[in-house]
């Protein structure tokens, strides 16, 4: 029998009890859209993560002071003052995987320009800061070493606090107060928008190191180092050169902790792009269980099917219907079935895709391999879930199956 | 092309005696296992058809008669003996070579005639070319052929339940007939069907056997047997009777006689 034949016999069977197939489809369908669904979602938050991981600066190391115990009572990180500019200096020389380092103390303070003002961070750092974190200027540019050597007070403003104090103005050129002194402001940061934890990455603002140390809060340590290395490979070797130097530096006898820390970015990113997945494989699994489901209901109603249907598969087997012949006929209505299922699934899934993305605003996003694996899958789903029924229905003794009533 | 009814009665049919019977039953048992109890319902059974002959199986209920049927039909196996079909031992092939020759070369009546519902006249009887892999144009042509023959080319799109008793069992006899077959075995064709209905379906099956075509019949009506050449009668798995009918009915003559019925 040609494929043609078996497929019009398929359609035809189904269309005969159009509810049923509707009723039977709709497991499939319910479960290809919730895969595609979650697939799609999971998908959409790798990429944000990944992109925000991206946003944070290629190949970071993140150097900063860290706890000490001072006769056995432990302090929090950023109480010691051992991490100095000059560890900085000896990381750039010494560690050759290292490209750039900036140095970060930081303070908080009210900023004033004419009548309006704004609680935020200053941030004392170096000109190449901005490069290692991979931030761009919106306006103006950047403070210079030369700013740096002669500390004077020039001012780098994020997004959020230029909009607080200038609104729409041009703020290039003018003078805010930090504190009690004025600072000339040179450049404004391109917007970068939340963290993944809910901060305001744009509210901070950033003056020469030297400028910070000397005229705002008197200290002369960091609290963090901001390094990056050559390439990501290398970020990991950097990390042990790193602490093996500033262990010798700053005196750290063997078997004592370490005053400071040194994080990889390459590790965040990389756990952060694990749990996404993590996340989408389980939305998957669990859209999965869902087909699963539709694939029992169609084996349920083939059964169904085959047992209302034994005299007919007695009159086909008679005239000489071959077992191949019966079992590739009903294997056709489960596929034909599942396969339907999985298309309008799709469909589904991919309307309910983009009402989220534009009720919720989320990220999803619907791969072509994800929609192409639903069909494959579909179709395996209904061969599965079929083969049972249509062997019951291939194997029926054709002299049982004629006196059938 | 002629309907049947129109075929001229031949007293004479050329029966080739040299040929190879159609069918040669050679001691054939069958066993069942009915829960504890062993049925032994073919006990040695012999029995030669020959190319052209109609033969009418008789028989009660219990006599064994079905099951030779079925054996006949190839839906099942002899327990032991042999069975040849124009020469093959069919006892002796495998599933898939069964239902070959069960589509090319036998054709099936049953009594309830067995049509497919929801599917026209002429689907029913295109169902055993489709098995037989024929090209669309080949299958359609024949199944209207056939359907012409037993009188039914105005009636191609009807379903079943659109036919009378009648009518059903000539499209089943059509689709019994579609591929040609060497035999048409048919199992009480006229069980369901009143007198006058009976005598029709028996006046197809007298002229297609006088063009030629063997038939093997089951029926426990006399009456009916009679259309036959020669009948068979059973009885607790054996054969008891096989004697050739004299002084045959034609059922063409015996339908002028008979009042009409209205069957639409």
């Amino acid at each position: 029998m040609d494929l043609v034949a078996i497929l019009r016999i398929a359609i035809r069977a189904l269309t005969r009890n159009k509810m049923r197939s509707l009723l039977t489809m709709l497991g499939i369908i319910i479960g290809v859209g919730a895969v595609i669904a979650t697939v799609g979602l999971g998908q959409g938050a790798q990429q944000q993560v990944q992109n925000q991981i991206a946003s944070m600066g290629t190949n970071l190391i993140f150097i900063s002071s860290g706890s000490v115990n001072k006769g056995g009572i432990h302090l929090g990180g950023g109480a010691t003052k051992t991490l100095v500019t000059d560890d900085m200096k000896a990381i750039l020389q010494e560690v050759p995987t290292i490209a750039e380092a900036a140095p970060g103390a930081s303070s908080s303070a009210q900023v004033v320009s004419d009548n309006q003002n704004w609680y935020t961070h200053v941030t004392g750092t170096d000109p190449q800061y901005f490069d290692i974190r991979n931030w761009t200027f919106d306006r103006g540019g950047n403070f210079t070493e030369d700013d740096v050597q002669r500390a004077t007070n020039v001012v780098v403003l994020g997004a959020t606090v230029q909009q607080n104090l200038f609104g729409n103005a041009d703020p290039i050129g003018q003078t805010v107060r930090i504190g009690t002194l004025p600072f000339q402001v040179v450049g404004v940061l391109t917007a970068k928008g939340q963290s993944g934890l809910g901060q305001d990455q744009d509210d901070g603002v950033y003056v020469p190191i030297t400028t910070l140390q000397k005229k705002i809060t008197g200290q002369d340590w960091l609290q963090y180092i901001v390094a990056s290395a050559v390439s990501q490979p290398a970020s990991y070797a950097a990390q042990g050169q790193i602490t093996a130097l500033l262990r010798d530096r700053h005196r750290i006898r063997p078997g004592q902790d370490d005053d400071f820390m040194v994080r990889n970015l390459a590790d965040v990113a990389q756990l952060a792009d694990q749990s996404s997945k993590v996340m989408t494989l389980l939305l998957a699994s669990i859209a999965g269980v869902s087909l699963i489901v539709g694939g029992i209901g169609i084996m349920n109603i083939m059964l169904v099917s085959v047992t209302e249907r034994t005299r007919e598969i007695g009159i086909r087997i008679a005239i000489g219907a071959t077992e191949g012949d019966v079992l590739r006929q009903f294997l056709s209505e489960s596929v034909v079935l599942s396969l339907t299922g999985g298309i309008v699934g799709i469909l589904f899934g991919v309307a309910s895709s983009v009402t989220i993305t534009k009720l919720l605003g989320w990220n999803i996003l619907v791969s072509p391999a994800a929609m192409a694996a639903a069909v494959v899958f579909s179709m395996a789903v209904g061969i599965f879930f079929g083969f049972y029924p249509a062997r019951k229905a291939a194997m029926l003794d054709p002299i049982e199956a004629l006196r059938f009533e | 092309m002629a309907t049947l009814a129109q075929v001229e009665f031949n007293e004479n049919p050329v029966v080739m005696t040299q040929a190879v019977p159609v069918i040669a039953v050679e001691d054939v048992h069958k066993f069942y296992q009915l829960g504890e109890t062993k049925v032994h319902a073919l006990r040695g059974v012999d029995l030669k058809v020959e190319p052209g002959e109609f033969v009418a199986i008789m028989g009660s209920s219990g006599s064994g008669k079905s099951t030779f049927m079925n054996m006949l039909g190839c839906l099942d196996k002899p327990s032991s003996g042999h069975y040849f079909l124009e020469g093959t031992d069919v006892s002796q092939l495998d599933k898939k070579a069964l239902a070959a020759i069960r589509n090319r070369k036998l054709g099936f009546v049953f009594q309830g005639f067995n049509l497919l519902s929801r599917t026209t006249a002429l689907e029913n009887v295109e169902l055993p070319t489709l098995y037989a892999k024929m090209d669309k144009e080949q299958r359609l042509e024949r199944a209207k052929e056939v359907l012409k023959l037993v009188g039914l080319g105005e009636r191609l799109d009807h379903f079943p339940s659109q036919l009378s008793g009648g009518q059903q069992q000539r499209v089943a006899i059509a689709r019994a007939l579609v591929n040609r077959p060497s035999i048409l075995l048919a199992d009480e064709p006229t069980g369901n069907l009143d007198s006058r209905t009976s005598v029709e379906i028996m006046q197809i099956f007298q002229a297609l056997n006088d063009q030629g075509l063997t038939i093997v019949l089951v029926t426990h009506e006399p009456d009916v047997a009679q259309f036959a050449r020669r009948i068979v009668v059973f009885r607790d798995g054996k054969i008891r009777h096989d004697d050739p009918v004299r002084n045959r009915p034609r059922a063409a003559d015996m339908l002028k006689s008979l009042p009409p019925i209205d069957e639409d």
